[in-house]
Formats: structure tokens, C-alpha cells, sequence
């Protein structure tokens, strides 16, 4: 039983991890209806910018809050230079764009900081909560993170005018446009706010899983299946989701099949939601009209 | 898919008409001339050419798998590295356990690639545009953990790989071994650029790319889209295939970590680089992959000291910078920049044969609201 309870702890902390990616994602799909295939890498350099500022000699908290404005600037700054041009653009444009901006990434972030793995700080102490060794504070951080970060994205897309703008810009650009609303901008903002949120999810995971180039791929895979289990468009389905994955992830991977074909499960998970239930738990059927 | 169809229009036409004409029988000709020229060369990394030949050859033709499918279907794959991995697999495989001569594994690892691309074919009807690219995008990801998994390590021998003996050509050819294996590439390559070529004159290479094109019209033409879009899923996962196995048996290894999503990013570059729809892109591309990669520490060089940069550049920052800059000044690759050229040396627009119409009707728009296509 205990190890059922620590599995179910471990894997609502990684759930945490995928909800965060999977938020990130939809914030740029239901902004601008593209899936972000450079969410992971860009998480992942903007927690090398915090390694090197800890590094540096701030403490973790500045570090963090100084992290998450530079990739806001980041996101915004990537969508109105790499972006802008393409809005028209066919589907395979932005999807080889969105490569390229992986590729650059990843290779970025080896050229200035090396392969070579690097231990991440943790603002939260490593010790138990109930001191029976089921769940331990990290974990608990890690998960109340990303609700307080729901939270905020909640009321601010519920009760502020600008997100309000944002989902008008979203869900019909025409209209919005007619009434004022830059959608342009929007979108960028879209993209800031998902280079934040990807750039939290970095820093909530490198503690975990050390510090490397490649640390975000798999994560990305299950940040995907999260947002899609629980609907692509909808931010909270996509918390709910990446939670599930997350969970499901781990039973699976102690119980069924081992640890080592936790990808091949993600793929399953992709590739099952995709075929049976396209919208996900939470999303609503997209009708097209011709 | 109308979409891609824009970024097409240039390269097809051209393609199309003059792909196997007397310029490309002559380009053939001296391809298969180059290794002749050890007579002449005493140059002694002659054979380290020969292998980069082979390398070109075998990624002009997974380029030219992914190309079908991208380029003349209009369905976007980001996971091709997946079926190159199934097809070096099982050439390996049969190779060590069944003793299978070289050449007997490339029409079986043609067939199991069409098998497995037939099958992610049928989600993949479901799904497209970004969807598709994001299945076969976690597929890329997922194969090479799968290829390390420990109950089938006896076959694939687990994150080792297997080692293969390069095979020897018979004495009366009096061909070193990479003149001998440059020849197969190219032998098996001609036969595939002719096979995709004379698929894409068929009536069925028209449906291919009429759903390409607008797949709704498609099929209210007629055009059995969903057999069509899976059939085209698995030829192009076994030509991508064969290509694997080509380069287990030249490289007389196979191991997983050789067909990451990285693999799957280098056809994606050089699909983009040669040009979309274009058979001869495909080997400008393939050409395009292997030298990027032999001169990365050069260019790299290079770079460090003409801009004084502290850092090493690496290959990837190159392809992506690479990427961007297509996407932005020619999207249609190389071979759709030479078409351009052409038109303007010409001073006409020449007429599209199997080019879509300039303006498509973007679906999710409202009906009859158009806009230009890119």
C-alpha cells in the first residue's frame, strides 16, 4: 500500500511537471491554433538563464522571478520577429519553423553551457511531509506551484480586460479586430505567457531530473498527452490531464510494463486519444463548416 | 491540405515534366561514372568519398519517402526517422540470425516498412496537419527507447546495436568495397526515383496530389481519399525504409541511438532544402545533409574565428538557422528557387501542369473568403 501511495504522490508530481508543459501548449494553441513542437526546448534554456544567474550569486527566488520575465520578453519577442511573418503561412511552414526554433534551442544551449549534466537548486527542502517517507515537500511544491500558477491564469483570462481580449482575439480574430482589439498582439502576448509558464515547468523539473540539453524531450511527449487527454484547448482540462498522464504514467510504468518504454507509453496515450477522442475529456468538438 | 499545395506550386511543374528527361539520364550517367574516377585520383581518402557518396544516395532516398508523403500527399511527418530505424532493423536482423544475403533483406524491409506505415497510416487519417506531425513527432521520440527495450535485446541487441560484416564484392568486378556498396545505393536509388516517378504520372500520382491539393474536392471527384492517404503513408515508409537498410549494410552497424528525432529532423531539412514536390531536390537535399554534416567542424571553425565567437557552433544550430531562413526567402527549396529563376529568365509564366491554383480557398475560413496563397 505505501508503495501505491508513493507511486501515486510521484506521479502527481510529475503530473505537476506535464501540467505546466501542457498549459504552455494550449496558451499558444488557443492563442494562435499551432502546436508548439519548441515549448520543451525553450523551457529548458530559460532554466539554463536561471542555472547561470544562481550561478551568478542571486538567490533562487529573484533568479526565478528575473527567469520567468525574460522569457516572457522571450515568447514575445520570438512570436513578433520568427513568427509574425508566417501568420498566413501553410501548416508546413510553421511546423518546420517550429523545428528550427528546436533545433536552434537545443543547440544553443549546449554551445554556451556544455552536455555536461548540472544540478538544479530546489526552493523546496527534500524532507517528508508526515515524516512516514510518502510525500515529501518538494512534491508538494511542485503541485501547489502549478495550481497557484491555474489560479492566476484563471482569473486573469476570467475577470481582467485583457484576457478577455485575449480569448476574443482567440476565438474569432475578425470580430475582436472590429472591436478594437489588437489581435497581432494578442497572440505575441499568447506566446510570452507560454514561454513563462514552459519556463516554470524548467524549473520546477530540472531539481528532478538534472539539468541537460536533451531534459525536456520526453517531458514535452507527456506535456502533449496531457493537453490532449484533457482537450488542447482548454487550460484547465489541460492541468487535469497532464495530472492523469502523470499518474497513469507511473502505475503503468511500476505495475505493467516497466520504465523502460514510458515513451512508447506516451505514444500510445498520443496516438489512442487522437483516434478515439480527439477533443479530450474536457474539450469541446470542433465543427468545421466548409 | 491545400495549404502545402501553395508552397508547391513552383517546384511541381517543373518536376513533373522534366524529371527523368535527357538532363536527368545524363546526371545518372555521371553518377554512376564517379567511382572511375580512382583511376585518374590518387587521392587516399578516395574511399572515404565513396562512403559519403553512399550516405548521400541513402538519404536522397529517405528524403525522396518523405517527400511523397509531404510533398505530393500533403500529409506532414516529422517521425520518418522511426521507419529508417525498422528498415536498418530488419535488414540487420535477418542478416545475423537468418543469414540473409544483403541484397535479399532490401525487398523485405521494404514490405514490413509498408506494413508499419500502412498501420500508422490508418490514425494518421484521422489526424491532420499539425495533429499528424505531432503523432509521428512523438513517435520520432518514442523509437529509440523501444529499440533499447530489454525482451527483445536478444534480436536487437539492446542499447549495443549489431554489428554486421560488410559485404564483399565478387572478384570478377574488381571493385573495392565502397566502390562496390556506392554502387548498390545508386542502383537501388535509380530504381526508386524511377518507380516514385512513374507512380507520380499515374493516374494514381494524380489523386495523391489532388488530395494534396483540396482533399474534400478529391473526394467528391471520386478519389478514394482514405485508401489513398494510407497507401501513400506506407510507399513512403518502405522507400524511407529501404534507405535504412541501405545504410545498415554499409555502415555494417546498427545501434538505437542512430535514429533519434534528429535522424527525422535531417530528412525534414533536406525535404526542405531541396524543395518540396521536386524529385531532383531530393538528392540536392540528400547531397545537402551529408555535407553539412562532414564540414559542421569546419563551418564551425570558421565561424568562431570570423565573427570571434567563444562558442563552437554545432550542426543543428546551423540546420535550424538554415530552416528559418528557407521558410522566410525560399520556401519552396532549391530546386523551387532554379524553377523561379527559370520563369524569370524566360520572362513567362510558363503553364502549372499539376500545379494547384494561386488562390485556395483556406479551410476553417468561411466559405468564399479567399486568401492568397503565399
Amino acid at each position: 500500500m505505501d508503495f501505491f501511495v508513493q507511486q501515486i504522490a510521484a506521479g502527481l508530481t510529475s503530473g505537476a511537471i506535464y501540467a505546466c508543459v501542457a498549459l504552455g501548449l494550449v496558451m499558444i494553441y488557443v492563442s494562435t491554433d499551432h502546436i508548439n513542437f519548441a515549448q520543451g526546448e525553450m523551457a529548458m534554456f530559460a532554466t539554463y538563464l536561471a542555472w547561470a544567474m544562481i550561478d551568478a550569486g542571486l538567490p533562487y527566488w529573484i533568479a526565478f522571478g528575473l527567469t520567468v520575465a525574460v522569457a516572457f520578453a522571450g515568447g514575445l519577442f520570438i512570436q513578433r520577429v520568427v513568427l509574425k511573418p508566417l501568420e498566413n503561412a501553410p501548416v508546413l511552414a510553421l511546423v518546420v519553423c517550429f523545428i528550427a526554433l528546436l533545433s536552434i534551442f537545443n543547440a544553443l544551449a549546449g554551445m554556451i553551457w556544455s552536455y555536461t549534466i548540472k544540478q538544479f537548486p530546489s526552493p523546496f527542502p527534500a524532507r517528508d511531509v508526515f515524516g512516514n517517507g510518502l510525500v515529501s515537500v518538494q512534491q508538494l511544491g511542485v503541485v501547489a506551484v502549478t495550481l497557484v500558477m491555474l489560479g492566476l491564469l484563471t482569473v486573469f483570462f476570467r475577470y481582467t480586460t485583457l484576457g478577455l481580449a485575449m480569448r476574443a482575439a482567440a476565438q474569432n480574430a475578425t470580430s475582436a479586430r472590429l472591436m478594437g482589439v489588437r489581435v497581432s498582439w494578442m497572440l505575441a502576448l499568447g506566446w510570452g505567457l507560454a514561454a513563462a509558464i514552459g519556463a516554470i515547468a524548467g524549473m520546477l523539473v530540472a531539481p528532478i531530473v538534472f539539468l541537460d540539453p536533451n531534459m525536456m524531450t520526453g517531458i514535452l511527449v507527456y506535456g502533449f498527452a496531457g493537453a490532449l487527454v484533457g482537450g488542447i484547448g482548454n487550460p484547465l482540462g489541460a492541468v487535469a490531464g497532464g495530472f492523469i498522464v502523470g499518474v497513469l504514467e507511473n502505475l503503468v510504468g511500476s505495475y505493467v510494463i516497466g520504465n523502460e518504454l514510458k515513451l512508447t507509453f506516451a505514444l500510445i496515450v498520443v496516438v489512442g486519444v487522437l483516434l478515439l477522442k480527439p477533443a479530450g475529456i474536457f474539450g469541446r468538438v470542433i465543427v468545421k463548416r466548409v | 491540405m491545400a495549404a502545402i499545395g501553395s508552397m508547391t506550386a513552383s517546384a511541381n511543374g517543373w518536376a513533373m515534366k522534366r524529371g527523368f528527361g535527357p538532363v536527368a539520364i545524363l546526371f545518372w550517367i555521371l553518377l554512376a561514372l564517379l567511382p572511375m574516377l580512382e583511376l585518374v585520383t590518387d587521392d587516399p581518402s578516395f574511399d572515404y568519398y565513396m562512403f559519403m557518396g553512399q550516405s548521400m544516395l541513402i538519404y536522397a532516398i529517405a528524403v525522396l519517402g518523405l517527400n511523397l508523403l509531404i510533398g505530393f500527399n500533403g500529409q506532414i511527418s516529422l517521425g520518418h526517422s522511426a521507419f529508417f530505424a525498422l528498415g536498418a532493423y530488419t535488414a540487420a536482423i535477418m542478416m545475423t540470425f537468418a543469414g540473409w544475403p544483403f541484397w535479399a533483406t532490401l525487398p523485405i524491409a521494404a514490405a514490413v516498412c509498408f506494413g508499419a506505415g500502412f498501420l500508422f497510416g490508418f490514425p494518421a487519417l484521422k489526424l491532420e496537419g499539425h495533429y499528424l506531425a505531432l503523432a509521428t513527432f512523438t513517435l520520432a521520440i518514442a523509437v529509440p527507447q523501444l529499440l533499447k527495450y530489454k525482451p527483445i535485446a536478444p534480436w536487437t541487441g539492446g542499447v549495443g546495436g549489431v554489428l554486421l560484416e560488410k559485404p564483399e564484392p565478387p572478384e570478377w568486378l574488381g571493385l573495392s568495397v565502397d566502390q562496390y556498396l556506392y554502387y548498390l545505393c545508386l542502383i537501388v536509388a535509380m530504381l526508386m526515383f524511377w518507380l516514385v516517378f512513374n507512380l507520380l504520372r499515374s493516374r494514381s500520382g494524380l489523386a495523391m496530389m489532388a488530395i494534396r491539393d483540396h482533399t474534400m474536392a478529391a473526394g467528391t471527384m471520386g478519389v478514394d481519399t482514405s485508401m489513398y492517404k494510407t497507401v501513400t503513408f506506407g510507399i513512403s515508409a518502405a522507400i524511407t525504409g529501404v534507405a535504412g537498410s541501405l545504410s545498415a549494410i554499409t555502415i555494417a552497424y546498427v545501434a538505437p541511438d542512430s535514429f533519434t528525432l534528429q535522424l527525422a529532423i535531417s530528412f525534414l531539412v533536406g525535404l526542405v532544402v531541396g524543395g518540396l514536390a521536386s524529385l531532383p531536390g531530393c538528392l540536392i537535399g540528400g547531397a545537402f545533409i551529408v555535407l553539412v554534416q562532414n564540414s559542421a567542424q569546419s563551418i564551425s571553425d570558421w565561424m568562431k574565428t570570423s565573427f570571434a565567437l567563444r562558442y563552437d557552433v554545432p550542426a543543428w544550430a546551423i540546420y535550424g538557422v538554415l530552416l528559418l531562413l528557407l521558410m522566410y526567402v525560399m520556401p519552396t527549396g532549391v530546386m523551387g528557387g532554379i524553377t523561379v529563376l527559370r520563369h524569370k529568365i524566360a520572362g513567362r509564366r510558363s503553364t502549372r501542369v499539376n500545379a494547384p491554383s494561386p488562390t485556395v480557398v483556406r479551410p476553417g475560413k468561411t466559405a468564399g473568403e479567399t486568401t492568397p496563397a503565399a
